[in-house]
């Protein structure tokens, strides 16, 4: 059953994209999504029957892929608690996302290939939640990278597409550089690249030392470091996160499928996943939880001053993503995982809401056109509404009542705290995971708020279409007004909006509570003095109620500047200049990495090519020799006067000189 | 070097040799002295021969330059012959204007 | 005496060469080789192939001098712009010149003869006939193929300079002999019945 869930996918992608021409958009676009479904339901299946009944935990080999000395891959899809909780994120969104793109991509002409490449990542986001050793696990992430790649340069017709397309692709590769460095590492400690043999190595190799560059570090530290160096750029935390905002140049059901809910998880999936490599190395897992949390802090500074909705929301999810980091770091991998979980569903939802918003606005994406619109799509604005209420934590405290991002963050502050009374870094984390709240709550209200309040700005929108590059159907060409979205789209936004709802208060006590053991059965790995999960609760009241308190002053504030008292916004920004600059500018990291990094790279790229391998190599080598040739032709046809006393000269010369030689040679 | 020897003869014939080979190439004026010249090769040829011939008291020197003053004439024939035909076409047998061969 | 012939036969003969190739009119240079061969001539004779030197008279100087003089006085050679480019190439060709007659000197001087050398005579001379017999004893019985090789080479040249230099003019009438002796008297001759006063026409 595994193999069905995993391999439906594929065959979605391999019949849209083989026939999509020969069979039409319409039975692409049902082929792929009906096959979604499928995998959807039986991955709901097993989830059921791996957490909450007697399923054991199992690996299903398929064959061998390769065997090379010692290095023995398999193809082998690995089903326990881990898994199946990705399963059912993935197939879940990943099949509502497919539903809704029947809806927003209607006009495109590209429709088959664009179901293809959806398909396609599904199923490479699938074979590295099941994958069962490292380079299957390694496979999955080059696939759902180059997924990514495709669909952020779907439109391939527009440049800034195809720049951020490879932008995403270039950054990623710098963490899987370190990810595949981080295989290798392990490969060489344990002689494996299997999860059950590395991890059964791994308690022996505590306290092993490597030699690099002329110092001594730990292994399991260093392996453990260059392997979340992958997580880092996959999910695009602090240094490798440049990525992320830019990838909204893609179609919104891609942002919502693959920078919010299940490609950029990977790097969480993975730490989790690798738990036991991570338990032995605690200098690495702080090292998480710093740049986790600096990655939350850092990300909702920004988005507080973005004006592009997805772009508002991207930060959102790199804040986010910084969360879950902050709880693997401080030890406790399945709140991670839980926030994973919750976010999946009301950040989906969240992307996917937009995306109705700039369905209705005709593609208008920026919020400071938009305003009032909760008289014209008031579904959108209720799911959007539930959305911004679960992603930032709405709950009623010491109660089990509240949505879905309520507790999955408040967990993960209140495991931060607890951390911090041993590790100064796990305090640094609390510090600005609670600050982050605030924030969050800020730029997800203000968003709300832009949107959907104030009075409309929608009133003349002529030229926007060509900001987005995608031809519009002509029939709206009179109708000004925003509408409703269609059915198609409003139906997964009803759904997430559930999860979003539920889905904390739901399955709380078996990622973060007492049913922890029986759910997860071991396949998350808890080192021995690891308590974080019991510790978290013996915290004092003030703490655990911040995250609340912040919430709340966060929306009072937005609410104020947004609402009560419109054109205090303005005001604020001039009376910061540079403050404001550096946040609208995303702290000038895209100008230091241009600097830094890419002008050089675009400089000795160019010295290579036009010196080195025009002058030198082209010059040694082909042109070089041609050239040469022709001079040597050149000397040559000198010697070719058509004279026959000239030639008769030179076969004396001839003559004279074997002579000589001859003669000579006779002497010596 | 009154006793006249071997060496002296190849001496001459040498001399001879040179002055054809110069006749060759340093020749300016037409073809026909290029021909001559060959003849004057031959000749020095020959009196080589011979010379050997004399000094081993062996016929098969002279018989060998008997043969070739054979294809010495047979040669001065068909190279003047070719000559004429030559001029016929191209109405000069100047060694400059000799020049089709140019590459 | 010896040496005074072969020191005068070898003066004129190099003389000569150095005619042949710097005289100004071809002319010149065709008598030149005409001397030069009657010299060369002379020194055969001196080592006693008499026969050699006949023929070197006869044929060189009878058959191949000659058509050399036949060919330059047919062909009509302006010679009057001839010397301009002897002296570019003087020093290069004297100085190559000057290497080969080194070469040749250095051998001529210092070559041993192989020490079986006077024993391997291949046909040795023979005392008691003259030369032309020792050489028709030798040249009809060893080397009888190489003869009629000759003779196959001679035929070749003279077809070949027939072949390159023939030309029909075109308006010369020539006899046709094998037409001629195709004609039949039935072809040519037709006899007619004349009437007296009538004429070959009615």
């Amino acid at each position: 059953m595994i193999a069905a869930v995993v391999f439906l996918p594929l065959l979605g992608f391999l019949i849209a994209g083989l026939f999509g021409r020969l069979i039409g958009a319409r039975a692409s676009e049902l082929v792929t999504t009906g096959l979604l479904f499928v995998a959807a339901a039986l991955s709901w299946k097993i989830f059921l029957d791996v957490g909450f009944g007697h399923e054991e935990a199992h690996a299903s080999v398929l064959g061998n892929w390769f065997t090379s000395g010692t290095l023995n891959v398999d193809w082998s899809l690995r089903v326990d608690t881990l898994t199946a909780v990705m399963l059912v994120v993935v197939n879940t969104v990943s099949s509502l996302v497919h539903l809704y793109s029947m809806g927003y991509m209607h006009e495109d002409p590209d429709r088959p290939r664009f179901f293809a490449y959806l398909s396609l990542f599904t199923f490479a986001m699938l074979m590295l939640v099941t994958a069962d050793n490292l380079v299957q696990m390694f496979f999955g992430w080059e696939g759902v990278g180059l997924a990514s790649y495709l669909l952020i340069g779907f439109w391939y017709q527009k440049p800034s597409a195809n720049a951020a397309a490879i932008k995403a692709f270039v950054v990623n590769r710098v963490g899987d550089f370190g990810f595949a460095l981080g295989i290798f590492l392990i490969y060489q400690l344990t002689n494996s690249v299997s999860f059950d043999a590395v991890f059964a190595a791994v308690p022996g190799l505590q306290g092993k030392t490597a030699h690099v560059f002329g110092l001594n570090v730990d292994a399991l530290t260093l392996a453990a470091l260059l392997l979340f160096m992958g997580a880092m750029g996959k999910s695009a935390q602090f240094l490798l996160h440049t990525w992320l905002p830019d990838a909204m140049e893609g179609p919104t059901p891609v942002s919502a499928l693959i920078h919010a809910a299940t490609m950029v998880t990977a790097g969480v999936f993975m730490v989790a996943r690798l738990s036991p490599i991570f338990e032995a190395a605690p200098d690495a897992l702080t090292f998480v939880t710093i740049i986790g949390a600096t990655t939350a802090f850092f990300a909702a500074t920004i988005g507080l001053v973005q004006n592009d909705i997805k772009r508002v929301i991207a930060y959102s999810t790199c804040s986010q993503l910084g969360y879950m980091f902050v709880a693997e770091g401080v030890g406790a991998y399945s709140l991670g995982i839980f926030h994973l979980f919750t976010h999946a569903f009301f950040k989906a939802l969240l992307f996917l809401g937009a995306g109705s918003v700039i369905h209705a606005m005709h593609h208008e994406q920026d919020m400071r056109r938009m305003g009032g619109l909760r008289k014209n799509i008031p579904f959108t604005f209720a799911m959007m509404l539930i959305g911004t209420l679960a992603l930032t934590g709405v709950g009623i405290p010491y109660t089990p009542i509240g949505f879905a991002g309520y507790f999955s963050k408040d967990a993960i502050i209140e495991a931060a705290f607890a951390a911090g009374r041993h590790h100064p870094a796990a305090l640094y984390g609390f510090i600005s995971t609670v600050v982050a709240a605030g924030l969050t709550s800020f730029y997800s209200w203000r968003l709300v708020f832009m949107t959907f309040f104030g009075s409309p700005a929608a009133k003349e929108h002529h030229d926007h279409d060509h900001a987005h590059g995608h031809d519009d159907h002509h029939g709206h060409d009179h109708d000004h007004t925003p509408h409703e979205s269609p059915l198609v789209m409003l139906v997964p936004l009803a759904l997430l909006a559930l999860g979003a709802v539920v889905a904390g208060f739901i399955f709380e006590p078996d990622f973060a509570g007492h049913a922890f053991d029986e759910f997860w059965k071991g396949s998350l790995f808890v080192g021995e003095e690891n308590h974080i999960l019991h510790e978290m609760h013996d915290i004092p009241a003030w703490a655990s109620l911040s995250p609340t308190i912040l919430m709340i002053g966060g929306f009072l504030v937005s609410l104020y500047i947004y609402v009560l008292r419109p054109g205090v916004a303005p005001k604020l920004a001039a009376a910061f200049p540079g403050l404001y600059q550096f946040l609208l500018n995303k702290w000038y990291f895209d100008e230091l990495y241009d600097k830094i990094f890419v002008k050089p790279a675009f400089a000795l790229g160019r010295l290579l090519w036009k010196g080195g391998d025009g002058r030198i190599i082209d010059g040694i080598g082909p042109d070089g020799v041609a050239a040469r040739v022709v001079d040597g032709a050149r000397l040559a046809v000198r010697a070719q006067t058509g004279y026959l006393y000239h030639y008769a000269f030179a076969m004396l010369i001839g003559v004279a000189a074997v002579v000589s030689w001859l003669g000579a040679w006779s002497i010596r | 070097m009154t006793d006249i020897g071997l060496a002296h003869y190849l001496v001459v014939s040498a001399i001879v040799f040179t002055l054809g080979v110069a006749g060759i190439v340093l020749n300016r004026k037409n073809i026909i002295i290029i021909l001559m010249s060959v003849e004057l090769i031959l000749l020095s040829v020959n009196l080589n021969l011979v010379a050997f011939s004399t000094a081993l008291g062996d016929l098969t020197g002279q018989v060998f330059a008997l043969f070739v003053l054979t294809v010495a004439a047979a040669e001065a024939a068909i190279g003047l012959a070719i000559l004429v035909a030559y001029f016929r076409n191209r109405g000069t047998i100047a060694v400059e204007d000799i020049n089709s061969l140019k590459g | 005496m010896d040496a005074l012939f072969f020191y005068m036969f070898s003066a004129v003969l190099i003389a000569s060469a150095f005619g042949v190739i710097a005289a100004r009119n071809p002319v010149s240079s065709v008598l030149w080789l005409i001397l030069a061969f009657c010299n060369g001539a002379g020194l055969f004779l001196l080592q006693g192939a008499e026969f050699l030197a006949m023929m070197l008279v006869v044929v060189y100087v009878g058959a191949v001098a000659v058509l050399f003089l036949f060919v330059v006085m047919m062909l009509d050679v302006d010679f009057a712009e001839l010397r301009q480019g002897f002296q570019k190439y003087l020093p290069a060709g004297a100085a190559v010149g000057v290497v080969v007659l080194l070469e040749l000197g250095f051998v001529a001087l210092h070559w041993q003869s192989a020490p079986g050398a006077r024993e391997a005579v291949a046909s040795p001379v023979l005392a008691d006939v003259t030369n032309t017999a020792a050489l028709g004893r030798v040249l009809y019985t060893k080397y009888v193929i190489f003869f009629q090789a000759a003779g196959l080479v001679l035929l070749t040249a003279m077809i070949g300079a027939i072949s390159l230099t023939l030309h029909h003019r075109p308006n010369v009438k020539r006899q046709n002999i094998s037409e001629q002796n195709a004609r039949t008297a039935k072809s040519v001759v037709e006899l007619k019945k004349v009437r007296s006063r009538v004429g070959v026409e009615g």
